[in-house]
């Protein structure tokens, strides 16, 4: 049975800081930005957590399309900063977009790429036609310790995609998955920031991951990077993208309508659900799309899709990721700690 | 006392091996050196290895016992030891066996060193090598090695007028050289501009101006020189080892454009060899930071006090000139594990002397030093070996 995204939904809110005011707290020169290719990150509000922009994101993915939020049958969202160690952040969403009571839910966590995984799980439900709509989330409000190079990146967002097998605006052709256990990066137990190794994160867990499953993926279906009219990576940072695309013999133009990070910095689990969301909103009946996600710890998802006639219906149903990129707020570097709670009081 | 003489030398690839322990790279090393050697295992007397904190680095001590272990030598029961002195523990390890070979104690003996760095945050490699230096008098006053060094270069530069490019052309070459080198870390030619645009790591020093830190492991066997045609067609004759201390802080030294433990260390090498500076064809130095290369060719007496700026401008210390310093690549490009730096730099002038290497040869080699720098120099060891 043919599956894919019936609709889609993102949220990033509006507040932003800019690397260079991180960078001149710490003390650490003015060419980081420059040295990340990431100027600018997404903050929350002070009320805001990984679950409003759950909730944001799949309310805007149900509104999209039109979705009558009672055929939804399971809610899987993907994040590393749920709120509640114990209590999910799906029931919530549910109760938020008006869903009936009768659907599954749990939540996901495998770093950057609970989002991915949780499209795959409702794509095995859809597919084997035993829930009619699944909705698949990965949101967070990504935490970075304060002078951490990753306080530089760490942002804040979430995209939610409705999964189907009826009224597709796109079908997600083939998936591929690679997995190993690779501790790059990591947050123990009651600690508040995650720790990460360095430069370790770089060759043996995002490249050795990212192209592992790229090429996994690439060889199942008997496709190359030239099948393809777009690309999206998971976004790190402004390099690792371009970098491993160039290594997968993708082009700059293929990758650019789905890198926001130098914008909006790496919202974790929405990192690239959201620059396939931005793709998704440029992209033509008929195009193709290559997505591949990274989650330390270590595992990527790959998956082709190709872009349906449906997609001119509901493209303008939600705001765009640009609409959300255009409407930015900055924040000084105290400020930001407020509204981040790095001050205790 | 004997004349003593390689008879075998290998070398892992160097830089960040990921998916090796520091027991497989100096089985690794090892066991190169061995086949090159011609040696079997129930041949060998002895061995030491140079290693600065693997306690720190990996959580295991006792190196020497794992040393001979890994080599599958237990059953032996051969006394194998493990020597440190920081950055300098290879050149150590070396001058500890040359000193068992020609005393007669031993015949063969295997000399390595082995140092596995990127397993730990380089917060804590930082750390772990800040121990190199005076902990009570420097590293708590907020010292590490790139600012010790960057005294010592902005001292250089205001008394010489020595300039920061003059100290990039030094990367910029080193980085050239690793390029022609299979087991550098480094396959990437730079820029002066490149140096200059990389991040500032202490004033004048940016991060091209510093070696990396590195995993790798090298080894070499050494036999009497009355005997090493047994086993090698081409042995290297150590003519000359010296070794020196200063003091450990360097606000404590007489000078610091000047490491009194190279000139004392080369002095004494030279003394044995019976050779002059200018006698030597090819060099490998201790370029940690690109002034410590500029230091070194002024303190071993290539070049006038003042001028080593000036010769990494002029080429002469290039491939193809004069005098080709650090054809590895260096600490720079080549890496720089701490432990197996002082042997991988015998490797390569083994290498040079045996015609062996590559496109980085230096024709007609005859005489090679090698000069490896402990801390901020408490430690300098300076060997000079011949064909």
């Amino acid at each position: 049975m043919t599956s894919g995204i019936v609709s889609y939904g993102v949220y990033i809110p509006k507040y932003r800081i800019r690397v260079d005011e991180i960078a001149r707290v710490w003390g650490d020169g003015d060419n980081i930005a420059e040295s990340l290719r990431v100027y600018e990150k997404s903050v929350p509000d002070m009320d805001e957590d990984a679950v409003t922009f759950a909730v944001e994101a799949a309310r805007n993915a149900v509104v999209r399309a039109g979705i009558d939020p009672r055929r939804v049958g399971a809610i899987y969202t993907g994040s590393e900063s749920h709120p509640y160690a114990v209590k999910p952040t799906g029931t919530i969403v549910g109760e938020a977009i008006c869903t009936s009571s009768s659907f599954t839910a749990a939540d996901f966590e495998f770093a950057c790429k609970a989002g991915t995984a949780a499209i795959q799980a409702c794509l095995g439900l859809v597919s084997s036609n035993l829930i009619d709509l699944g909705i698949a989330i990965g949101t967070d409000v990504s935490q970075g310790a304060p002078g951490d190079m990753l306080e530089y990146t760490a942002a804040a967002g979430g995209a939610a995609y409705i999964i189907g097998s009826k009224d597709l605006a796109a079908e997600i052709e083939a998936f591929y998955s690679f997995t190993t256990d690779t501790p790059d990066f990591w947050r123990r137990e009651g600690m508040p920031y995650p720790e990460h190794g360095g430069r370790f994160t770089g060759e043996p867990a995002y490249f050795k991951h990212v192209t592992s499953a790229a090429n996994g993926l690439m060889k199942q279906l008997g496709t190359t990077p030239k099948d393809y009219d777009y690309a999206v990576f998971h976004q790190p940072n402004g390099k690792f993208p371009v970098r491993v695309a160039r290594k997968l013999g993708f082009s700059k133009e293929q990758i650019e309508p789905g890198l926001v990070v130098p914008f909006i910095g790496n919202t974790y689990s929405g990192s690239c659900l959201i620059g396939l969301a931005a793709t998704l909103d440029v992209a033509k009946p008929g195009e193709r799309i290559f997505v591949t996600s990274f989650g330390s710890g270590a595992g990527s998802d790959a998956f082709s899709i190709k872009v349906l006639d449906k997609i001119e219906d509901i493209r303008t149903g939600a705001p765009s990721v640009r609409d959300y990129i255009a409407k930015a707020q900055y924040l000084d570097y105290a400020m930001y700690a407020k509204h981040k709670g790095k001050l205790k009081l | 006392m004997r004349s003593v003489s390689i008879i075998g030398v290998g070398c892992t690839k160097f830089g960040e091996r990921w998916e090796v322990s520091l027991r497989d790279m100096i089985a690794e090393a090892g066991v190169l050196a061995i086949d090159d050697s011609n040696v079997i295992g129930e041949q060998i007397d002895a061995m030491y290895v140079g290693n600065m904190s693997a306690g720190r680095f990996v959580e295991q001590e006792h190196i020497g016992a794992l040393i001979a272990d890994c080599a599958g030598l237990s059953r032996l029961h051969i006394p194998s030891t493990r020597v440190e002195a920081a950055c300098a523990s290879g050149g150590l390890a070396l001058r500890q066996g040359v000193l068992a070979v020609a005393s007669g104690y031993h015949d063969i003996v295997i000399a390595a060193g082995v140092e596995k760095m990127t397993d730990v945050s380089s917060g804590t490699a930082a750390d772990a090598l800040a121990s190199a230096a005076d902990r009570e008098w420097e590293c708590f006053f907020g010292a590490t090695f790139p600012a010790l060094y960057a005294m010592m270069a902005r001292l250089h530069m205001r008394r010489y007028g020595t300039t920061h490019d003059q100290m990039a052309q030094v990367a910029v070459k080193n980085h050239h050289h690793g390029c022609l080198n299979p087991i550098a870390q480094y396959h990437m030619e730079i820029t002066l501009d490149d140096v200059d645009r990389s991040p500032m790591v202490s004033d004048p020093l940016h991060v091209l101006d510093c070696s990396p830190i590195s995993d790798g492991a090298a080894a070499v066997v050494l036999a009497p020189t009355e005997i090493a045609r047994k086993f090698a067609e081409m042995p290297v004759r150590i003519v000359g080892s010296g070794q020196a201390s200063d003091t450990l802080a360097l606000h404590d030294r007489r000078d610091i454009t000047t490491l009194d433990a190279t000139v004392h260390a080369a002095h004494s090498a030279f003394g044995q060899a019976g050779i002059e500076p200018k006698d030597i064809d090819v060099a490998e130095v201790h370029d940690c930071f690109t002034i410590g290369e500029i230091l070194a060719i002024e303190d071993l007496g290539f070049v006038e006090k003042g001028q080593g700026g000036k010769a990494a401008e002029e080429g002469i210390t290039a491939l193809g000139g004069r005098l080709p310093i650090n054809t590895s690549g260096g600490l720079k490009a080549c890496g720089h594990p701490v432990g197996a730096t002082g042997i991988k730099q015998i490797y390569e002038i083994a290498l040079q002397l045996r015609g062996e290497a590559g496109k980085r040869q230096v024709e007609d080699a005859e005489y090679g030093l090698a000069h490896n720098v402990g801390g901020s120099g408490g430690t300098a060891i300076v060997h000079i070996m011949s064909r």
